[in-house]
């Protein structure tokens, strides 16, 4: 055996389960710096690693919780439910992929929408949600934003969004590619009547989301590390044969490229994003 | 002219047609009637091939090196045309024309994906994949039509927006988004062909309109059938099959309520007669033209294209 083999075999050795096996689910090790932490502790710090500031996915619902005034969200169009029109099967039935999907998240679709309030300020609210089908955008998701957006004409409140999608859902077709115009439409009217909207890219936002509603902010935020392209790195990588520097296409390089108006800690993002509502608001509002 | 696989037997059928023609001026036998009688037959072959292709057979037509391109058609169509450069803002992108054009009485704005015909085209023409300088040239062309009250016409075939460093450091994303957006709002009639490849949302950046048409053979998809293949089949194999799954065919665009029309082409495609199919497009064009120059409401050009998009989606409440 020589020194080489000695090393391949002590690598093979070092690597390490994603989830440490501890009864109750008690600690979590952190994706980027590999620290173990306390589940407590990390809900305690909105799900930031508090050694390297990672910014883990979230749920909408947790969003809500660090974000919105207690309690102020009030859910609509939560029955709309996507419906598999082209029958399309891949590896995998899409009604089946729907239905487990709609089990893990507990959820119709990709986004939840509704109503809330920011430091008392009225708002409309949509979140999308990664875990359902890669926050992907069929239908439902575009019908959603649409009457969201249409809400903020109707009631002149700001639209907040918080996007986190892979583009795009492909079990729709050309369905979901219409969604793209659908949604930037809506935005077009919104724009029309001098209403705020502030677009909060979240991890990952890619495709055909990207390249609609969610680039489309009179304020552009975005979170720490997050992914924010049109095409996706495997794809360019596949084009142009080389390998992709680092940082390519995160928040801080969108930011250094002037596609997004500030880089925000999620622990800070309350605080920013009522501070952007109050001003640009036409309601006026205590500062 | 570069022939498809699906057509070999058409070719072979026409090689032997020629050669039997030979045989009989050099031979001096009469062979006539058997000629006449092999070429009703390939017509017929023709027409049955044709008739029955497979969605990613209609792709490659779609995608045949020889099929008429923006420019050309341009010039096929139009009585005048002049082409207008650049987004005043980086550079002209090769891969997104336009320019202003007479048709008859009606002034137009064209703008168009464009591709080559051979390597040195496609490569100059990044293969018809534009970059945000293009989609920002394509709005700044059709703000000023919005200006001087021109209607526009747009021509799509690309493979997509091109997935480059350089298109991601200057905004993609940021640039197609933007499209969408101003297109809605647009106080004058955009009328819009998949004259070939309708390559997802590098192909909506150009494509929010009015009025919608598919070339027969042009296919019109949220992603390449390849692409869809090697992401949900796990395999670029089963492009033949994503391709039937994600309905890209114009009559399938129609059925689904996206196109409102299909214009016919020369059997076999387009690549067989650029005039023919020119001709079809144009006779749509000056129709609609025609309609539009009835509106005296700009703002009704702008709401009939918000509610065209705004109910489009397929869900239950």
């Amino acid at each position: 055996m020589s020194i080489l083999d000695w090393f391949s075999q002590k690598d093979k050795s070092s690597v390490v389960t994603e989830k440490l096996n501890i009864p109750g689910n008690l600690w979590i090790k952190c994706t980027k710096c590999a620290e173990v932490l306390f589940l407590k502790d990390l809900d305690l710090n909105h799900k930031v690693c508090p050694n390297c500031q990672f910014h883990f996915r979230i749920t909408p619902e947790e969003r809500l919780k660090y974000i919105f005034d207690f309690d102020s969200f009030q859910e609509m169009d939560a029955h709309l439910k996507p419906i598999d029109f082209l029958k399309f099967e891949d590896t995998e039935k899409y009604v089946d992929r729907i239905k487990k999907a709609q089990a893990k998240t507990q959820k119709n679709d990709a986004v939840v929408t509704g109503t809330a309030r920011l430091k008392k300020q009225d708002v409309n609210v949509g979140i999308m949600d990664f875990a359902f089908l890669g926050g992907s955008m069929g239908s439902v998701v575009g019908e959603k934003i649409s009457r969201l957006i249409e809400l903020g004409v109707e009631n002149k409140n700001p639209v907040i969004i918080f996007t986190s999608s892979g583009g795009a859902r492909m079990q729709e077709g050309i369905m979901s590619l219409m969604q793209m115009a659908k949604t930037s439409a809506a935005l077009h009217k919104l724009a029309k009547v001098n209403v705020p909207y502030i677009s909060v890219l979240c991890d990952p936002t890619t495709g055909g989301t990207s390249a609609s509603f969610a680039m489309l902010g009179d304020v552009n935020l975005a979170e720490p590390g997050a992914l924010v392209s049109f095409a996706g790195p495997r794809v360019i990588e596949q084009t142009i044969r080389q390998k992709l520097p680092d940082g390519f296409q995160r928040s801080e390089f969108l930011l250094s490229h002037g596609m997004v108006d500030r880089v925000v800690q999620r622990k800070d993002m309350r605080e920013t994003l009522s501070r952007i509502v109050a001003i640009l608001s036409p309601v006026a509002c205590e500062l | 002219m570069k022939k498809l696989d699906f057509e070999k037997p058409i070719v072979e059928l026409y090689d032997k047609i020629s050669q039997l023609k030979e045989l009989s001026k050099e031979g001096g036998m009469s062979l006539e009637d058997d000629i006449a009688k092999i070429e009703k037959r390939a017509e017929l072959l023709k027409k049955d091939i044709y008739s029955q292709l497979s969605p990613l057979q209609v792709m490659q037509i779609s995608r045949h090196p020889n099929r008429p391109d923006t420019l050309s058609l341009c010039q096929l169509i139009f009585d005048h045309f002049m082409e207008l450069h650049g987004d005043r803002a980086f550079k002209d992108d090769p891969a997104i024309v336009g320019g202003i054009a007479t048709l008859k009485k009606h002034r137009v704005m064209v703008i168009g994906h464009q591709k080559g015909h051979d390597t040195k085209e496609n490569i100059y023409r990044n293969f018809g994949m534009p970059n945000p300088e293009g989609y920002r040239k394509a709005l700044r062309l059709m703000k000023m039509a919005e200006k001087f009250s021109i209607p526009i016409v747009t021509f799509i075939d690309t493979p997509g927006a091109f997935p480059g460093i350089e298109a991601e450091e200057r905004g993609q994303a940021e640039a197609i988004a933007r499209n969408l957006r101003e297109m809605t709002g647009l106080t004058v009639p955009v009328v819009s062909f998949v004259i070939g490849e309708g390559g997802s949302g590098g192909a909506l950046g150009i494509g929010v309109s009015n009025k919608l048409y598919m070339l027969e053979y042009g296919v019109y998809s949220v992603i390449s059938p390849e692409g869809c293949a090697s992401i949900l089949f796990r395999d670029a194999k089963e492009s033949e099959r994503a391709a039937k799954s994600l309905k890209i065919t114009a009559k399938d665009i129609v059925d689904l309520g996206i196109a409102d029309g299909i214009v016919k082409e020369p059997v076999g495609g387009a690549h067989y007669s650029w005039q023919d199919t020119a001709d079809a497009i144009k006779k749509v064009i000056q129709k609609d033209l025609n309609a539009y120059k009835k509106t005296t409401d700009s703002e009704l050009f702008v709401e009939e294209r918000y509610q065209k998009f705004r109910q489009m989606g397929i869900f239950s409440e």
